[in-house]
């Protein structure tokens, strides 16, 4: 091993015994200290970085554990990493933390087809596990639009959404057990594949956690019957407000859709330049609904749709003909934000979740805020659950830039707050929003999280520094706002 | 901006909690010895009561834990809505219901209780108030203690106000017997809202619109049926919905799911990883105030 590439730019630290010891343990294979490697791990989708002390590529459940352990035998904390598609920077290893990423241990391991149900390995991607189980007519629901690169135990540490989240739930409600290395590097159950497993809901709590918990090293997965009949429909407007009161009126008509996608202007008018999937690039928003059931229901379906838009001045209804027009559609919406990062160098993407009622209200201000910082913004975004998407597109290279996307970024946040919305629909907090927890959870709030938190977690190994700000430990000590990120990052 | 004061409905409930000493919640007592009875002389505090807010067109409803389940629904009825708690007993409370946080049987249709719960204020051990999740339909802000509380008895805190899911009321509901393989219903059906199969038997709830559901019954010959079947009570075990072919005995199984009631009682599965379970608890509730003398782990 190359002695350079051991030294990093904080002296109290020993990288070269945790790395020899990790070495002798699991093989030079399995872990990578270059330079390169180390920079590769730093980052994941979101704008920010630190770089890890070690890359772990663990083969195997028990690869996990042995990391670990040694990793906090150390006293040196570790974060889990999956595709790195994450857009909170919950992946970036704060504190030179050690990588250990999931990406070999991508495995089926084994499918319940009767009950249901599928064992499977973290670093499965979301999309191969519906591809795999498909011989069946099943699939995994939860379908983010990065579903073809990211991984399921991302989705679990996140908590992940999608389009179809609006009718068959978040990745919460298909996760019914998990084994878990704690930071300790013990192995535990979470949850249970029999109907109801005994204890404290565990597994709802791991759920959404971030990486914070320990790491999934198997995960039992709810697998869904492909439904019948799909239809889905696409309708454009020429007004934004109409849109979204078609939205409205169709939740409020007692449609539950499977899903329903909302796009603006600008989003239309990059996305078709870069899918061709026959949006009309004239229309100031376009929806994308889909209803899936049985026949007769998914008629009604479409047909109430159609008069809900009708009513809010629709200019065209499209139902997909067949299977290859609706593939078009989707492919679309789902690739939007490939289409975006073509506008600009950099891009960010924003994740609110506004009572629906609020929809045109709150994308109203998202527009006066990206004008008065002059940045270019689009949508794009799970309008059937109120989750906005509002993409800034810039150049980061400008001196200032990110400093204004930043600034815009918080304003779009308040103003869903303000509005009775969320900091967070489905791309959870990371660094990114962890110091913003404070606009949402009062300080007994945020430390009786921290308080759940340490019981797995004492030492706080486990990616430290993310989720909940600094300061929130002792309930009755008061939380300082705005506490620093940790060292070598930068948001 | 700022945070959402917490009402005075729920600050009074706070101090009925109060900071120490040995104190129990009581919902309508249908389950109340569920996980052992309370140490005895402990003093009892019930939540606060009523509807706060539906919200038909955002699809929650904002309400009071010591609210009884039958108020809800009569209450979401009136706005084409529905939350598919389906107690045993009606008159059991909101707050009472996710304690136990046991599924109704149309959990097969509509998902476990626990995702219905979109935010919850509760209070702690220390007695103050905390608010987890958020009012609106999709949140992934900060760690799901709702999850967690659902379930846990109320011996990490007493529930004083949620926010639910709402799903809209079905056209139509209905229940069918079919002599049907189960196995072969629940691949078949589309979405059925129950199936219960004693064996020889199954009882099949479809809900939704009326021709889906008419269409339905035509394809699997399913026979109307006068009312629902009787549900026997005092044993309730949990296997894996693909271990329901094989039960033997008397029973009432939920297709799909794996709930399978009984008509003797059944003890409950152990708990993995105890310790774990515990150290929640203890971390939480570090002198054992909320609820003694009951037990959630196994
Ligand atoms: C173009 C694009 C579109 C996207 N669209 C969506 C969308 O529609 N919906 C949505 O919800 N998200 C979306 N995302 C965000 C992202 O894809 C999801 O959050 C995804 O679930 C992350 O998976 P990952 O494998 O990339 O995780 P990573 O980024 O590698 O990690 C994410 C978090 O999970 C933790 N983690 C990873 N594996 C484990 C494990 N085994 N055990 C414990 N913790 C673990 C990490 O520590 C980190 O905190 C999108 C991202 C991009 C880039």
């Amino acid at each position: 091993m190359d002695e350079g590439n051991q030294l990093n730019h904080r002296t109290d630290r020993d990288d070269g015994a945790l790395a020899a010891e990790l070495t002798a343990a699991l093989g030079s294979g399995q872990v990578r200290s270059a330079g390169l490697e180390r920079a590769l791990y730093s980052r994941d989708s979101s704008t920010m970085e630190a770089e890890p002390s070690l890359v772990v590529l663990p083969r195997d459940a028990e690869e996990v554990a042995t990391a670990v352990r040694i990793t906090t035998g150390h006293g040196r904390p570790f974060v889990a990493r999956g595709s790195g598609t994450g857009l909170a920077g919950g992946a970036v290893p704060l504190d030179g933390a050690v990588v250990i990423a999931t990406s070999r241990m991508n495995r089926l391991l084994d499918v319940d087809v009767t009950g249901r149900l599928a064992w499977v390995e973290p670093g499965i991607l979301n999309l191969d596990l519906s591809h795999q189980v498909a011989g069946y007519g099943l699939h995994f629901a939860p379908d983010p639009s990065s579903q073809q690169v990211c991984s399921l135990g991302g989705n679990v540490a996140n908590n992940s959404g999608g389009p179809h989240c609006l009718a068959y739930g978040v990745t919460s409600a298909h996760i019914l057990a998990m084994e878990v290395v704690l930071p300790d590097g013990s192995t535990v159950m979470l949850g249970g594949t029999t109907a109801e497993p005994s204890g404290y809901d565990l597994r709802g709590l791991f759920v959404g956690s971030e990486g914070t918990l320990g790491i999934a090293t198997r995960v039992a997965v709810r697998l869904t019957p492909n439904p019948p009949v799909v239809r889905t429909l696409l309708l454009d407007f020429d007004d934004t407000d109409d849109g979204a009161a078609t939205v409205s009126g169709i939740i409020a008509a007692g449609l539950v859709p499977a899903a329903l996608e909302m796009m603006d202007r600008r989003a239309v008018e990059v996305v078709e330049a870069f899918a061709h999937a026959g949006y009309p690039t004239d229309a100031e928003a376009v929806l994308l609904v889909e209803v899936d059931g049985l026949g007769p229901g998914v008629e009604a379906a479409v047909e109430t749709i159609g008069a809900v838009a009708r009513r809010n001045s629709v200019r065209t209804v499209r139902v997909a003909a067949d299977e290859a027009e609706r593939q078009a559609l989707w492919r679309g919406r789902k690739n939007a934000f490939g289409a975006v990062a073509r506008l600009e160098p950099d891009y960010y993407l924003h994740d609110t979740v506004v009572p629906r009622s609020a929809l045109t209200r709150v994308l109203r201000r998202v527009y006066e805020i990206a004008d008065h910082h002059g940045l270019k913004v689009i949508n794009v975004f799970h309008a059937g659950d109120g989750n906005l998407h509002p993409i800034l597109s810039y150049d980061s290279r400008i001196p200032g830039m990110t400093e204004k996307v930043h600034q815009a970024g918080r304003e779009i946040v308040e103003a869903s707050l303000d509005a009775g919305g969320v900091l967070s629909g489905e791309h959870g907090i990371g660094l990114e929003k962890r110091d913003y927890m404070g606009l949402m959870f009062s300080a007994d709030d945020l430390a009786e999280q921290d308080r759940v938190r340490s019981v797995f977690d004492p030492r706080r190994l486990s990616n430290p520094d993310k989720v909940i700000p600094g300061g929130s430990r002792c309930s009755d000590a008061g939380w300082a706002a705005g506490a620093a990120a940790g060292e070598g990052a930068w948001v | 901006m700022g945070l959402r004061p917490h009402p005075p409905e729920l600050k009074e409930f706070a101090e009925r909690v109060g900071t120490q000493g040995p104190v129990g919640v009581a919902g309508s007592r249908t389950h109340f010895e569920l996980g052992g009875a309370l140490r005895e002389g402990t003093p009892l505090v019930t939540a606060p009561v009523g509807v706060v807010a539906h919200d038909p067109a955002e699809m929650t409803v904002r309400v009071r834990a010591g609210t009884p389940v039958s108020v809800l629904e009569e209450h979401l009825r009136a706005g084409g809505q529905m939350v598919p708690l389906d107690p045993e007993c009606p008159t059991s409370t909101v707050g009472g219901v996710l304690a136990v946080g046991r599924s109704g049987i149309r959990r097969l249709g509509y998902g476990h209780l626990r995702d219905l719960v979109l935010e919850i204020t509760y209070v702690n051990s220390a007695g103050r108030l905390i608010r987890a999740g958020g009012p609106t339909v999709k949140n992934v802000s900060g760690f799901d203690l709702c999850r967690l509380l659902v379930g846990s008895l109320g011996t990490l805190g007493f529930i004083a106000e949620v926010v639910l899911r709402c799903h809209p009321l079905p056209e139509v509901s209905r229940w069918y017997v079919s002599g049907e393989d189960p196995e072969d219903l629940l691949a078949g059906l589309y979405r059925p809202a129950a199936i219960l199969w004693d064996g020889a038997v199954s009882s099949v709830l479809l809900e939704g619109l009326a021709a889906d559901v008419d269409d339905q019954e035509r394809r699997f010959d399913l026979s109307p049926a006068e009312s629902a079947p009787e549900i026997p009570r005092r044993g309730r075990q949990s296997v894996r919905a693909s271990q329901v072919a094989d039960l033997q005995g008397e029973f009432l199984a939920e297709v799909g799911v794996g709930v399978v009631h009984r008509s003797v009682y059944t003890d409950p599965p152990p708990t993995d990883a105890p310790a774990l379970h515990r150290a929640v608890k203890e971390r939480m509730d570090p002198s054992g105030r909320l609820n003694p003398g009951r037990e959630v782990v196994v």
